[in-house]
């Protein structure tokens, strides 16, 4: 596999600049005889299938859900960043290219980085010019706020739903091409197959999820803005929908797999209940502004926390960080959170939670400022759990939440397969180890509205624009395979249904995987995922039939992946023996504990080749820094 | 705690089938569980006694995608207020109490399959509209119009809308108006909505009535099942708005 970033020469600060000069045009009368497949409406998939079909290129896009507009992306929460220094305190692009670098560990590329940051800017002219309601000053200039510890205010927000403000936004531009007959939108289609001509993307393969009709499309290029695929975990703060399967298939189809084992694991969520919990719901980070987070000091102690007096409890986070105390970044908290539940000082009834106490900040400022500041977060607590923050400690522990691995692309977004690209949280993004809070809104959209539009040229202007038939063996191999797919899992009429084995994977991969590794975990997880593969496909019951709306026979086909792409993140966890960002190999810690990066050995990107029936083969992207020196990350 | 309820709710295997009623105990259910969480239970339990599962639209189930809903005993997202189906906890329900559930109904929401309906009529109002008209890179610097705050909040109370349909679904005649309002109120109140305000009130409400949506009799059952809380005031700014476009507006 060959592996050329193709990051443009020059300054950092002038490459893009050189980059879209140097790129290769298609003349504006040539673009509508190209046609683009757009999978997924998210931020990257709207945005990129709009600004597309603004250009002139034949756009088809493709969505899972009913409607583009319910995309997960429509989940986040808290903002998006840019570098507009509105507030005058110190922001700049170089800032927040350099905070990202920092924040990823060190494992992103420097060009890409320094590119986000400065397309982040257009990204907030573009939503305001959408009619985005951005929250405002009394004066009518937008308002800022710092997020996830940043030292400056560069968060753009619409009260707590700026993803469903901005995805909202990118739909509207989307439907707007739809109305001029640019785009064609399949909704409630899932890709099953990509189809390749001559090792080039030419087309996939759908299932009409309404029908369970499978439909061939054909294309110039593919473009995969799928998301991530945290549900490997089966709990996770992503939609029930959201998985791996059109990135795995691109995958075995060639399309190398970069970092898949950097999962980002978010400290402040609600606790699972019980068996049948089908969802993790996180709770925003900026409660730990004012939450002191504390657990028992005697393990077992089961008493209700307001009975536990304050000499028997136990601030870990302000103990061991004093700097930093309870706003440490993610990983730090979640991983503390873990030991401390891993010394059976973990809360209620499970044993697996710790408290975020808001009382102090309350006496201290009194319950109506806190009721003002979180009154919606601790609705939507009480909402979930029945109980109120106001009067007893929140209850909370860490959940998979973003996965900063995804498909390797170069500069152009371009897979390793050609005429394949990948964007959004589908790729492998520039976030490294660790994805800085309202990061991901600015990178899928910087993906689709600014920089896929401007490469792809690259790719078409090469690319002969006589139709691909649609009727060509490639697609009808590619459609008996995923035919074949569907008929064996209908056929296999076991006893275990498919959550089960979701449930199961999932506890796998938490246990042996999840918020820190280590070489016997990660070996033991490599026999289980087999194992339970191997009884997946002999013992699954899927009911219902074929050619039908069968939700069951969807998620099979999902999980099957799944249980496929474990064991990618396995290996290639356990490949990295080094601790950075998001992933701590337990060898590899510093002797008080702490994460020991080792740039000597592992300052590259892992990029996973996929082999028919032998090992995956690891090939390396290797990182240099030039702008920032990679310094260790220290919070005491 | 653990409760056991009477499950009632309506099948049907397609589009063209008859419906009907069908009943299931829940068996003992935990109450700090969600609704759907019921249902996915329910779902395990029909698919290994071989009966087919209950087809139902769900997927963030937080409360903001709009794709779940469901009428559960008359109420669409059931009884609790500004709480969406999968946002509900069976701790609203006690011992013994049978649930009725259905699908969102209306003549412009085609069933699919159970309590799976098509909402995809929403779309076309939207194409018809719901948006600015302004091309990627075209726009300018983001702080060159202000707005004042108070503006942008309310722009916000109708942006708000997730698009689920439970407006529709309350409504004796299945008017869409409170869908449509929130949208036309979101661009009509802000600047950069203002050059096309009048087209598209004139083109969303006429798509709106064409697709087969009622009208609003002010019964504001619309309000009172909106999982955000979303005002009818955005109804009144809606009729407005149309009004000003079609008799003091050029647009056709």
């Amino acid at each position: 596999m060959k592996l050329d970033a193709k990051i443009p020469g020059g300054p950092l600060a002038e490459k893009w600049d050189n980059h879209r000069f140097a790129s290769k045009l298609v003349s504006p009368a040539n673009r509508r005889k190209y046609e683009i497949i757009v999978v997924g409406s998210g931020l990257a998939g709207a945005s990129a299938a709009a600004t597309l079909a603004e250009q002139g290129y034949r756009i088809k896009n493709f969505c899972l859900q009913d409607t583009p507009r319910r995309s997960h992306s429509i989940a986040a929460q808290g903002g998006i960043n840019a570098a507009k220094n509105y507030r005058n305190d110190g922001d700049s692009i170089f800032r927040l290219f350099h905070d990202t670098i920092k924040g990823g560990d060190f494992r992103a590329r420097e060009a890409n980085v320094y590119r986000l940051a400065q397309i982040s800017n257009r990204i907030i002219d573009q939503a305001v010019a959408q009619g985005v309601p951005f929250a405002r000053d009394y004066g009518g200039g937008l308002a800022n706020r710092s997020f996830g510890g940043a030292q400056v205010s560069r968060t753009f927000y619409a009260r707590g739903q700026t993803g469903q403000q901005l995805l909202l936004g990118a739909y509207g531009a989307l439907m707007r091409q739809v109305k001029m007959g640019k785009v064609e939108v399949f909704p409630r289609r899932e890709m099953l197959e990509l189809v390749t001509i001559g090792g080039e993307a030419r087309g996939i393969v759908t299932r009409n999820l309404l029908t369970g009709e499978l439909e061939n499309h054909a294309a110039h290029a593919v473009v995969l803005a799928t998301g991530g695929y945290g549900n490997v975990y089966c709990l996770s703060t992503n939609a029930m929908s959201s998985n791996v399967s059109a990135i795995w298939r691109a995958h075995k189809k060639g399309a190398g797999f970069a970092n898949p084992s950097f999962v980002q694991i978010h400290p402040t969520c609600i606790p699972v209940h019980g068996e049948h919990q089908s969802k993790l719901t996180l709770m925003s980070e900026s409660l730990r502004n004012d939450g002191r987070v504390w657990v028992p000091k005697t393990p077992g102690d089961k008493r209700p926390p307001n009975q536990i007096p304050e000499a028997e409890r136990d601030y870990y986070l302000e103990r061991k960080y004093p700097a930093f105390a309870n706003l440490v970044p993610r990983d730090v908290a979640s991983r503390n959170a873990k030991e401390q539940c891993d010394l059976g000082k973990g809360v209620t009834e499970t044993g697996l939670a710790v408290y975020l106490d808001f009382a102090a900040a309350i006496e201290r400022d009194g319950a109506e400022a806190i009721r003002k500041k979180y009154g919606n977060l601790f609705e939507m607590y009480e909402r979930i759990t029945g109980r109120d923050p106001m009067r007893e400690p929140m209850t909370i522990y860490p959940a998979v939440h973003y996965t900063m691995g995804g498909l390797w692309v170069d500069y152009d977004l371009m897979t390793t397969l050609p005429g394949l690209y990948a964007l959004g949280e589908a790729n492998f993004s520039d976030h490294g180890a660790n994805r800085l809070g309202a990061s991901a809104l600015m990178q899928g959209l910087a993906d689709g509205y600014f920089i896929l539009p401007a490469t792809i040229g690259n790719y078409l202007a090469g690319t002969s624009s006589e139709p691909v038939d649609p009727g060509r063996e490639e697609f009808k191999q590619a459609e008996r395979a995923a035919a074949e797919r569907t008929a064996r899992l209908l056929t296999i009429k076991g006893k275990r249904t498919v959550d089960d084995f979701h449930r199961e994977l999932g506890r796998i991969m938490w246990d042996h995987c999840g918020i820190a590794r280590n070489c016997e975990g990660l070996e033991k997880a490599q026999t289980l995922i087999p194992a339970l593969r191997e009884e997946f496909w002999h013992n699954l019951v899927v009911p219902g039939r074929g050619p039908d709306l069968n939700q069951s026979l969807e998620r099979a086909g999902r999980v099957a992946d799944f249980l496929e792409f474990a064991e990618l993140i396995v290996e290639d966890a356990l490949a990295r023996e080094e601790s950075c960002g998001c992933h701590l190999r337990e060898e590899c810690r510093t002797e008080e504990h702490e994460a020991r990066r080792d740039d000597e050995h592992f300052s590259h990107v892992a990029v996973w080749e996929h082999r028919q029936n032998e090992r995956p083969r690891l090939n390396l992207e290797h990182l240099s820094f030039e702008q920032v020196a990679p310094g260790r990350r220290s919070y005491k | 705690m653990k409760i056991n309820l009477t499950l009632k709710i309506r099948r049907q295997s397609s589009p063209d089938e008859k419906g009907q009623f069908r009943t299931y105990p829940s068996g003992p259910i935990s109450t700090d569980i969600s609704f759907l969480e019921m249902l996915d239970i329910l779902n395990e339990r029909l698919t290994r006694e071989g009966e087919e599962p209950v087809a139902f639209d769900h997927d963030c189930r937080e409360g903001i995608c709009g794709t779940c809903g469901a009428v559960v005993n008359g109420i669409p997202h059931g009884p609790a207020k500004k709480t969406t189906l999968c946002q509900l906890h069976m701790r609203h329900f006690r011992e013994g109490d049978t649930l009725v559930i259905e699908p969102f109904r209306a003549r412009a929401f085609k069933l699919e399959k159970d309590l799976v309906v098509d909402r995809s009529a929403f779309d076309r109002i939207i194409r018809e509209g719901g948006y600015v008209s302004v091309n990627t890179g075209s726009a300018p610097e983001a702080n060159t119009i202000p707005v004042p705050q108070n503006i942008a909040e309310q722009a916000m109370n109708g942006a708000e809308c997730i698009g689920c349909g439970a407006c529709v679904a309350a409504c004796p005649n299945a008017s869409a108006m409170l869908f449509v309002g929130a949208k036309i109120s979101q661009l009509a109140l802000l600047p950069q909505g203002g050059p096309e305000r009048s087209r598209r009130a004139l083109a969303m409400v006429r798509k709106m009535d064409e697709l087969g949506f009622g009208n609003c009799g002010n019964e504001r059952e619309c309000e009172a099942a909106c999982p955000k809380g979303i005002s009818i005031r955005n109804i009144a700014r809606m009729n407005r708005e149309f009004l000003r476009a079609a008799i003091c507006s050029d647009e056709e």
